[in-house]
């Protein structure tokens, strides 16, 4: 298979180079090895754990209970109206980072003179780290002293001093998804402008020459076309969202009350607060994996289908 | 179906003159061809006629009324692109269907339904209308595409090279269904192609471009028989032409570097004292009795033809003879060249009429 390895052996010389199977193996072996360290055996142990009692802070070994972690977990209404709250975190920020992100792109498709340099300054929230942004958009919320409330006033005066928001149950969801489709509306708008550029110009000279109308152009042309990114835009956002922890522990940290309280957040919580449950933990972590799983293939299959037809 | 003029159209792209002056006119009913090669400005020509680009200078006239300032939906014409641009996401008929359906026409939908059938049948694709587009294979794309310009009766056919993304057996019997299209249905049409074959065919009348300026109209036999100049003898006709220098004495032509020579047509002794040749290679025929030697140099048998390369001193001229040749390489052979038919060329590169 490796012609090298024979000439390799007939001489001495030759023999103390590198075969190319060796270098090929001294290049993957330390990417395998951290991969199994702390991947692949974290994963299985995990799994192993969340059919424990076990507390990573104690001193016992872990005691095979079965299922009894996921029943409990499963019949927790607490757990469930987290999940509620997750849930209505991402679809409304997921919902308006899409139609926000299509809408910047449709925008800047338009080549103008400084275009570029509007696009990059757009796409820099998204670079920025979640927990800086979660930490100086707690100041900007601030309703004394943010900016945000002074905006509120100037543009609209009569609701001055304007509402406190991550103070309030009602209006801190809303505070993290306002920051959250801040910082990544640009991401979905980078994939849509992307999917853009894509579409040959012929097919809208066509669509001019058949008479078509700018409705008809963007329901025919433009939004099939760009379907299969701005998908996999949502795809990303979505499961990113089921996971949201950073952004919500730098300006809530779960509150007022639970109302912030998404469901990594109470992950965090159970496996490294108070009593330290790591198998309950990863117990409730798996059943995130399979949720996230599960809307990931939805979205796939659906993928596959608008592509196949596109 | 229109009458088209274009008159002294002009068109700058940035530092790139694309069009100079260019001037033609398409009769109604006319199948039309603009020849030439890539970057000639054909395409342009092709889109300013449909109103995808604004010319810098000069009217562009349908039956003697100005449309520059018409949109390209006002103009009423029908565009075959190179790429077959169908819409992706609906079927066959649909993308048939589709222009009649536009607001501007209102067109009965039992109307486009006969319409439709009637172009799918014309172009074999009735088969098809079911199908996306999508699913399509390159011919098929281009036929459902020549569908979406024939299922109306626009004034003009403007074709941008339409079957070059094909391959040559479908080119070819594409080619001949869309003569025969033009033909029965007397649509004014301006095609625009690289390939001189498809010129040739297709054409009633032949507009040559090149970098922007016209360089001659005519019919395919005034193209071929009487080309203007070396450019337009070089495009057409395959093999190509030979184009051997020659110096004009008193009585004769000689060529450079052969015993070859001509005799001086009736106003030769108006000629420039060095000329270029234009001699076609099915006018150098080998005869045991001719009146030049040479040797074959090589052989490129074509089956319905060979091609021979014939060396005469330091000249080599391309000789094209009919079926398979029994002629060796190293051979040497004797050959006529019909003197009535050569071409003259200037010191410009121009024609010098006889």
């Amino acid at each position: 298979m490796f012609p090298d390895n024979q000439t390799s052996q007939r001489t001495g010389y030759q023999q103390r180079q590198l075969s190319d199977r060796s270098i090929q193996w001294l290049f993957i072996t330390p990417t395998l090895i951290l991969l199994a360290l702390f991947n692949i055996f974290p994963l299985f142990y995990s799994l192993y754990l969340s059919f424990t009692d076990f507390s990573a802070i104690g001193t016992a070994a872990p005691v095979w209970v079965g299922f009894k972690n996921f029943s409990t977990l499963l019949n927790d209404p607490q757990i469930w109206k987290y999940f509620a709250t997750t849930g209505r975190f991402a679809f409304l920020s997921v919902g308006l980072q899409t139609v926000l992100g299509f809408a910047l792109a449709m925008l800047l498709r338009e080549k103008f003179r400084g275009s570029g340099l509007i696009t990059t300054l757009i796409l820099i929230p998204m670079m920025l780290s979640p927990v800086v942004v979660g930490f100086f958009w707690k100041s900007i919320f601030n309703p004394s002293s943010g900016i945000f409330n002074y905006a509120l006033g100037y543009f609209h005066p009569a609701s001055a001093p304007g509402p406190s928001w991550l103070d309030s149950s009602s209006r801190a969801l809303w505070a993290v998804v306002i920051v959250d489709v801040w910082m990544w509306t640009p991401f979905v708008m980078l994939l849509c402008l992307s999917g853009l550029n894509a579409i040959p110009d012929y097919l809208y000279e066509a669509a001019a020459i058949d008479r078509a109308s700018a409705w008809f152009q963007f329901w025919r042309i433009t939004l099939p076309q760009v379907l299969p990114l701005l998908m996999i835009a949502v795809l990303f956002r979505t499961i990113e969202a089921f996971k949201s922890f950073d952004l919500v522990m730098g300006m809530t940290g779960g509150g007022p009350g639970d109302s912030t309280e998404l469901v990594a957040v109470n992950l965090f919580r159970i496996a490294f607060e108070g009593q330290w449950r790591t198998s309950y933990a990863s117990a409730l972590a798996y059943i995130v994996l399979v949720i996230i799983m599960a809307i990931s293939n939805v979205y796939i299959r659906n993928l596959n289908k608008v592509r196949g037809e596109g | 179906m229109a009458n088209v003029v274009l008159n002294q159209i002009t068109k700058q792209f940035r530092n790139v003159t694309a069009l100079r002056d260019v001037s033609f006119e398409i009769k109604d009913g006319e199948f039309f061809v603009l020849l030439g090669p890539t970057g000639a400005g054909k395409t342009t020509s092709l889109r300013v006629i449909a109103g995808l680009e604004k010319q810098d200078a000069g009217t562009v006239t349908f039956d003697g009324e100005a449309v520059d300032a018409r949109s390209p939906a006002e103009r009423d014409i029908a565009f075959v692109f190179q790429q077959y641009s169908l819409y992706p996401t609906m079927s066959v008929y649909d993308n048939l269907a589709f222009p009649l359906r536009s607001p501007l026409r209102k067109t009965p939908e039992a109307e486009i339904k006969t319409r439709v059938t009637a172009t799918a049948e014309k172009l074999r694709i009735s088969h098809l209308l079911e199908r996306k587009t999508a699913k399509l294979s390159g011919g098929e794309m281009q036929r459902v595409s020549i569908g979406r310009a024939i299922v109306r009766n626009p004034r003009i056919f403007l074709m941008d090279e339409p079957l070059s993304n094909l391959d040559a057996k479908l080119r070819e019997s594409l080619r001949i269904e869309l003569e025969h299209i033009q033909k029965t249905q007397q649509s004014t049409t301006l095609y625009v192609t690289h390939d001189q074959v498809e010129a040739l065919t297709l054409a009633d009348r032949i507009a040559v471009l090149r970098q922007g300026r016209v360089v001659q109209i005519g019919t395919p036999q005034d193209i071929y028989d009487r080309p203007a100049n070396v450019f337009v003898a070089q495009l057409v006709g395959t093999p190509r032409i030979n184009l051997p220098s020659a110096t004009r004495t008193n009585q004769a032509l000689t060529v450079t570097g052969s015993d070859i020579q001509m005799p001086l047509p009736a106003n030769g002794q108006a000629f420039p004292p060095s000329i270029t040749l234009g001699i076609r290679p099915e006018d150098v025929q080998p005869a045991s009795d001719g009146a030049f030697a040479g040797q074959i140099n090589l052989i490129e048998p074509l089956g319905v033809e060979t091609i021979l390369h014939i060396k005469s001193g330091e000249q080599t001229l391309l000789s094209m003879v009919s079926g398979m040749s029994q002629a060796r390489i190293g051979e040497n052979v004797r050959f006529n060249i019909a003197p009535d038919r050569l071409h003259y060329f200037d010191g410009n590169g121009m024609r010098v009429a006889v």
